[in-house]
């Protein structure tokens, strides 16, 4: 188990504040539109990275009539650089099955399913263990804090490696036992999810949070970040800096700002996002982490001065054809030819038209894919050719 | 006709430890009968909630491109051919899968969906191998169609130069991924239509190919050789076994008598391969062109339909003897239809243990191939060695079944060549012979025309309903007509998955001669209600297995009609493509109004069919002489691949 701690600004880190029971307390001593409420007006969003606002998701779920409803916590953390879900689920396991509880309170479920990415299957035990724990602290199970009616069971459940599952609909097939492969949308979960009943997907973090809302309140945390990404956000700091790691930084800080931190102020490059963010140039460096300018689920890959960026693009295109599905035809085709095109890109045999090509393809592949995976797997390599024309032509 | 009922949801859930009894349902239940407001390209209409873009944009003439879409399967929403702008929405929307919950305003051939279809097309051509021209499905296939109209004129992203070697293990159906789209209709066919599960896709990304289990070849797989995939195939990644070219070389060799046995699906769908409207049957220009091509002698496979009623009833009759009248325990029953060759290979391989329960007499096909190298042999004075017997079916798997090693009771492979309608409509084009504009000519000598009966063994419950009219006929001593109007016995009629009937047999008549030598009366019928039940698709042969297994009321079934195909022959793996509910039912119609024509709609009647056991299966039906030739019998096979 890592024993990294997650590192702050200065400030104590908020999820070792929050005593384990608190949150939920708190939650179920209001009633169920209440919990809602206050998660809306918190104004939480996705901390996966869609940043789609946690109070809406789980609106919608609560009013869904149909029943049995389900609460997952997206624990497969796949993204390319991104390592905080497994530092929370490691320490900070209570909060996360805490905002799965609330959850389900929230929006009427009795079962949550944390789907735990198969590289993390180390942290299974650890996981029902907690599960176990928190039964026997009636923080889980039957009439949970003695609130009649109230049962609410987690299940762990493990992928199978593949990054797609990441998304969603794709990890509700596999939890089925199907392909993992992204459904269509509509219908969203929230209406037709696992087993085709209301289903709420929250990333890891997002889940943690929940509690610390119930805890400190929503102007709480309203007063950090900025106005359209509130609170805090745990970024996974990796590349060429001298402090790599887990930090909790609030949302908006700047680019610049985070590199100083962590001691990557000569970085040439920040890649945010991981695989499917974008590369942001040093130029660039004045912008704020938040949904509403460089939005992230917290990668954040420092990339130096030595760095060929041709190399990272081809890293991230090799990345994606590896873990496309293979379901709709521009994500898995269109991904192979972008590789292709970094490799002659690489060998100086790629014409500006043929560039060109690629582009417009890039382009079909953003809008005609059939979920975010080919819709943002162009995004870095577009930002590459867009931010760095001089290093990669002329070769 | 809603046939939809024969096309089961997609998969049931495997995660039955969440919750055992849960359906898989897709909700937009609520509202039924609510509109919604949506523009199409300026054009405002209204459909009814939950209708998809697709729908709704056909519903006002409007085209979007489809490939991974077909009428017959569930939603994928995966080639992305027929994406539209949705306003307000970021990207653009796949048309076949975004269901119209609230008012929306569509463009479906702004320039951003142009250049995403044409994007579409080069990707899917990169990974396209071979050249049209050389092509089985050149001029019907439809990623031609479409690079056509979006203007494909080069292999912008590249092409594939190397071929990957075509799997042709199988009698009945050729897979050539070199073709493939990774459309998985196929997939979904097999899957979903007939829960068979031979198809699957296999591997990510760029690497997902359409495999058979383990990558065997596809004759070694528990595949049932129905065919339905290549009728939903959009390209000739999947095609039947071609066996035209044997055809040709033995209609060109002077010392074969090359004969053609004709079964009613193709009649009634050949018209389709010439431009006709599903459902203009064109049986008889088409005999006129048979014989314009060469074949010796054209006959009609109703003849061996009828013989097959005679002897499966008479099997039937056999079985309730001894279970009511004996008191044997052994006996199988219900008795299961046999004349389906992929029903049959299902059986075989999903449910061994009810072997048993298949009718021992052969199919139509298989009966006359038999009685061509003997009994036909004999009266014309040919050396049956020197006979080539041709059939024409709706069908691939009559391509295998043609070739199962123990169909040779004649002394030699009793059928020589299966072909399909398609491969059949192929030849006349080759051959310059436009049916449709033939004079009509009637099928030959010795075995003639047909009964109405025969004819309509090419729709789902049509065997069940030959039977019943002749069983009827034969037990009551009444007419048929005087128990359902016209003799038409329309409970066992339509599309449903599954239909159970029960029929009443109020009083007995005399036991005819033809069956007087194996039951002394028919006093043990007297009062009895018969219960049967017909099935089309495996999906819904398998509800009904499942439900005999279980002791449910199938079990009690005395005779059950199974067809492989979604409607029965007409809809059967060799017919013309495309295929939908509405072609099938077109074709449907035809078969049933021209049984409506026929003078005898008995197969007892059928004088072709007392000639022969006058003359020839003396020892009468399931005697001997027609055990020896017109019954078979089957392998338990069940899941095990080699």
């Amino acid at each position: 188990m890592s024993t990294d701690a997650i590192k702050t600004q200065g400030n104590t880190l908020t999820f070792s504040a929050i005593p384990a029971g608190e949150g939920l307390r708190k939650a179920l001593a209001m009633p169920r539109v209440d919990i809602i409420d206050m998660v809306r007006d918190s104004k939480l969003k996705g901390r996966g990275g869609a940043g789609f606002p946690t109070g809406i998701k789980w609106n919608f779920a609560a009013a869904e009539k149909r029943t049995p409803k389900y609460v997952m916590c997206n624990a497969d953390e796949g993204e390319p650089g991104t390592f905080k879900d497994r530092l929370i689920l490691s320490e900070y396991a209570d909060l996360v099955m805490e905002g799965m509880t609330i959850g389900g309170r929230a929006i009427g479920a009795s079962l949550g399913l944390i789907y735990l990415r198969a590289e993390y299957a180390y942290l299974r035990k650890h996981l029902e263990d907690t599960i176990k724990r928190r039964k026997a602290e009636n923080l889980l199970g039957q009439n949970i804090c003695g609130v009649e009616g109230f049962n609410f069971n987690i299940m762990v459940a493990m992928g199978a490696g593949a990054y797609v599952c990441g998304e969603e609909t794709a990890l509700i097939e596999s939890l089925e036992g199907f392909r993992g492969e992204p459904r269509n949308r509509p219908p969203f979960p929230v209406v037709s999810g696992f087993l085709n009943r209301p289903s709420v997907v929250n990333n890891v973090e997002t889940l943690a949070w929940v509690p610390c809302i119930m805890v400190n309140g929503v102007d709480w945390f309203k007063s950090i970040g900025t106005n359209n990404s509130t609170g805090h956000k745990l970024f996974s700091v990796s590349g060429d800096c001298e402090k790599p790691g887990v930090y909790e930084f609030p949302f908006g800080i700047t680019v610049a700002d985070l590199l100083k931190e962590v001691g990557g102020s000569d970085a040439k490059a920040v890649q945010i996002g991981g695989a499917s963010g974008r590369c942001v140039p040093k130029k660039d460096f004045e912008r704020r982490l938040a949904f509403e300018d460089v939005p992230t689920g917290g990668s954040v890959i420092v990339i130096g001065p030595g760095r060929d960026m041709l190399d990272l693009a081809h890293n991230i295109m090799d990345f994606f054809v590896d873990e496309s599905c293979g379901q709709c035809t521009p994500c898995r085709v269109g991904n192979d030819k972008l590789l292709k095109g970094v490799e002659m890109l690489k060998a100086g045999t790629c014409s500006d038209e043929y560039l060109d090509e690629l582009k417009g393809l890039a382009n079909t592949m953003q809008v005609a894919s059939k979920c975010g995976l080919g819709q943002s797997s162009s995004v870095a390599l577009l930002s590459i050719i867009e931010h760095f024309g001089d290093e990669i032509h002329g070769r | 006709m809603a046939d939809n009922t024969c096309l089961p949801r997609r998969r049931a859930p495997l995660s039955q430890l969440f919750q055992p009894d849960l359906p898989r349902e897709t909700p937009v239940a609520d509202a039924i009968g609510a509109t919604i407001g949506v523009t199409i390209d300026g054009m405002e209409t209204k459909v009814p909630l939950g209708t998809t873009i697709l729908e709704a944009a056909k519903s006002m003439g409007v085209r979007i491109p489809t490939l991974c879409h077909h009428p017959d399967l569930e939603v994928a929403g995966i080639c992305r051919i027929c994406v539209v702008e949705v306003e307000g929405q970021k990207t653009l929307q796949a048309a076949c899968a975004y269901p119209i919950t609230a008012p929306v305003r569509i463009k479906t051939y702004s320039k951003a969906v142009r250049i995403a279809r044409r994007h579409v097309l080069d990707l899917l051509l990169s990974e396209h191998c071979g050249d049209c021209y050389s092509c089985i499905r050149n001029g019907i296939c439809e990623l031609q169609q479409l690079a056509e109209e979006y203007g494909v004129d080069g292999f912008r992203f590249g092409h594939v130069e190397e071929p990957v070697a075509i799997d042709d293990s199988s009698f009945s159906i050729v897979r050539d991924m070199n073709k493939c789209i990774r459309c998985r209709r196929c997939v979904r066919t097999s899957i979903d239509v007939q829960e068979v599960g031979v198809l699957e896709a296999m591997n990510r990304s760029n690497k997902v190919e359409i495999s058979t289990f383990m990558q065997k070849p596809l004759g070694n797989e528990i595949c049932i050789n129905c065919g339905q995939c290549i009728n939903r195939c959009p390209t000739a990644a999947l095609y039947a076994n071609p066996a035209l070219d044997q055809v040709w070389k033995a209609l060109d060799d002077p010392n074969k008598h090359v004969v053609i046995q004709t079964a009613p699906s193709p009649r009634a769908a050949m018209g389709e391969c010439f431009g006709l409207a599903p459902g203009t049957s064109v049986t008889y220009q088409m005999n006129t062109g048979l014989k314009r091509m060469g074949f010796d002698h054209v006959f009609d496979t109703n003849f061996t339909a009828d013989l097959t009623i005679i002897e499966e009833g008479t099997e039937l009759v056999l079985r309730l003897y001894k279970a009511l009248v004996e008191g044997e325990t052994s006996v199988a029953l219900p008795q299961f239809t046999s004349c389906s060759p992929g029903w049959v290979k299902y059986c075989e391989h999903f449910y061994p243990e009810f072997i048993p329960n298949l009718s021992t007499a052969k199919s139509p096909q298989q009966m006359f191939g038999a009685l061509i190298k003997t009994f036909y042999a004999d009266k014309l004075g040919l050396d049956p060695k020197n006979i080539v017997s041709v059939a024409l079916m709706p069908c691939s798997a009559k391509k295998f079944e043609c070739n199962r090693p123990e169909m040779v009771d004649s002394g030699y492979q009793d059928v020589d060549f299966g072909l399909t309608t398609r491969e059949l409509g192929k030849m006349f084009h080759q051959a310059g012979l436009d049916v449709p504009t033939m004079p009509k000519s009637d099928f030959d000598d010795p075995f003639g025309g047909a009964t109405g009966s025969g004819l309509i063994f090419g729709a789902t419950g049509g065997v069940m309903e030959s039977a019943l009219r002749t069983v009827i006929e034969l037990v009551t001593g009444r007419k048929v007509e005087s128990i359902f109007e016209q003799g038409d016995i329309i409970p066992v009629r339509g599309f449903e998955g599954v239909r159970y009937v029960e029929v009443k047999i109020p009083d007995v008549g005399p036991v005819p001669d033809i069956l007087k030598h194996l039951v002394p009366n028919w006093d043990w019928l007297k009062g009895a209600t018969l219960k049967v039940a017909v099935a089309h698709g495996t999906a819904n042969a398998k509800k009904v297995m499942e439900d005999i297994k279980h002791g449910g009321k199938f079990s009690h079934c005395h005779f059950i009609e199974f067809m492989a195909c979604p409607g029965g022959c007409l809809g059967g793996g060799g017919q013309p493509i495309p295929t939908s509910k509405e072609i099938r039912a077109a074709r449907a119609k035809a078969i049933y109004s021209e049984d409506h024509e026929l003078d005898i709609r008995k197969s007892y009647e059928n004088p072709a069919v007392v000639k022969v056991y006058e003359e020839f299966l003396t020892d009468g039906p399931c005697g001997h002489k027609s055990h020896e030739l017109l019954h078979t019998h089957y392998v338990a096979r069940g899941k095990h691949i080699e």
